[in-house]
């Protein structure tokens, strides 16, 4: 096998495990327009729970017991929780946290 | 509203979802790049990388790809997309019900939905006075189209455009914290939003950082379900 035709297998499984990820649901659990209450319950639910869970996901990876100890990602968590309770404005918040973030990694907590 | 008005994509629905994609197409652009340079040091140039965001379409798929693309065995890979991705699942399930009515769109919107245009869906019907479902639309369509200019650009100008972007990928965390405050802020009762937070933690203390998010996404189902009750009593969730 070519090494070419090797990396477009490759793709294909991967694009086709990660659409049935996203597909799967609709198909077992709503195709047509009568959805069942409970489904439409946690439709209503899981938003608010998706957030915690996608927070978390994003921070996996922080080494908290090693130096610098996931100090860059809460002050830059607390940058933006505090600009976004003073301004409301989603872009201003990402932006800032964004940069301090970055400003942080790459120039101040330097390993 | 019939069904012709329905169909009509204005101005103000297009300024509305450029507004709310901005700051993820900033973000896909710029990862979009890093993506497309790290698979041009393996070898792949820019069609690749575009193939790629078009058949794959999801950032951390894409990333651990790129390790499985010359020698990896297709099983595996399989496998590994799987997990990755199986948090879409719960994704998918929370559109079901404002999907419904899209007819032959919602397989694109489906297909579609990362992480980051689910955050901003999830969230309510849009801006006031605009077309819902074309709102929907374009944020899903400018999100994939930031990622896939992203990665052509990076492809295409390879280590030109090397700066050093690490951290840029906090973006994604900014925004998650954003919407998670905007429902803090709305919602009546924070059962959901504190049992998303401390199951996921807690999943991740005991399972480690592969394994956490499937036993996650079954404990917030089980504690949603066992808890619909007092969830959806007056002074719960309410945005129907």
């Amino acid at each position: 096998m070519s090494e070419y035709s090797h990396a477009i297998i490759i793709r294909l499984v991967m694009g086709i495990a990660t659409f049935a990820t996203r597909i799967i649901p609709v198909l077992v659990l709503g195709r047509g327009k009568n959805v069942p209450d409970y489904v439409l319950y946690l439709g209503r639910v899981i938003p608010y729970t998706a957030m915690g869970l996608l927070i978390v996901y994003c921070l996996r990876n922080v080494p908290v017991l090693e130096s610098p100890h996931g100090l860059p990602e809460l002050i830059a968590l607390s940058i933006v929780t505090a600009t976004y309770l003073w301004k409301r404005n989603t872009i201003f918040s990402v932006v800032t946290g964004t940069l301090v973030y970055m400003i942080l990694v790459q120039f101040i907590f330097t390993i | 509203m019939n069904n012709k008005d329905k169909q009509k994509v204005t101005t103000k629905d297009i300024k509305a979802a450029l507004h709310t994609s901005s700051p993820i197409m900033v973000t896909f652009i710029v990862l979009g790049i890093g993506y497309g340079i790290l698979m041009q040091e393996h070898g792949f140039g820019p069609v690749w990388s575009v193939l790629s965001s078009i058949i794959i379409y999801s950032g951390t798929v894409q990333f651990v790809s790129v390790a499985f693309l010359s020698t990896g065995s297709v099983i595996m890979a399989g496998i590994t997309a799987l997990m990755i991705s199986a948090r879409h699942i719960f994704f998918s399930i929370s559109m079901i019900g404002r999907y419904r009515n899209e007819g032959k769109k919602k397989w694109y919107l489906y297909y579609a939905l990362c992480d980051e245009t689910y955050a901003m869906l999830s969230k309510d019907d849009g801006p006031d006075g605009v077309n819902t479902s074309a709102y929907r639309l374009l944020v899903t369509l400018f999100d994939q189209i930031s990622w896939v200019f992203g990665a052509f650009l990076g492809g295409c100008l390879g280590s030109i455009l090397n700066f050093d972007s690490t951290g840029i990928d906090f973006a994604m965390t900014a925004l998650f914290t954003t919407v998670f405050l905007q429902q803090w802020i709305d919602a009546k009762n924070h059962v959901p939003a504190i049992l998303g937070l401390a199951a996921t933690f807690i999943c991740l203390l005991i399972f480690g950082t592969d394994f956490f998010l499937i036993p996650a996404m079954i404990i917030i189902i089980g504690v949603l379900t066992l808890a619909r009750k007092k969830i959806e009593a007056p002074g719960g969730e309410d945005d129907e």
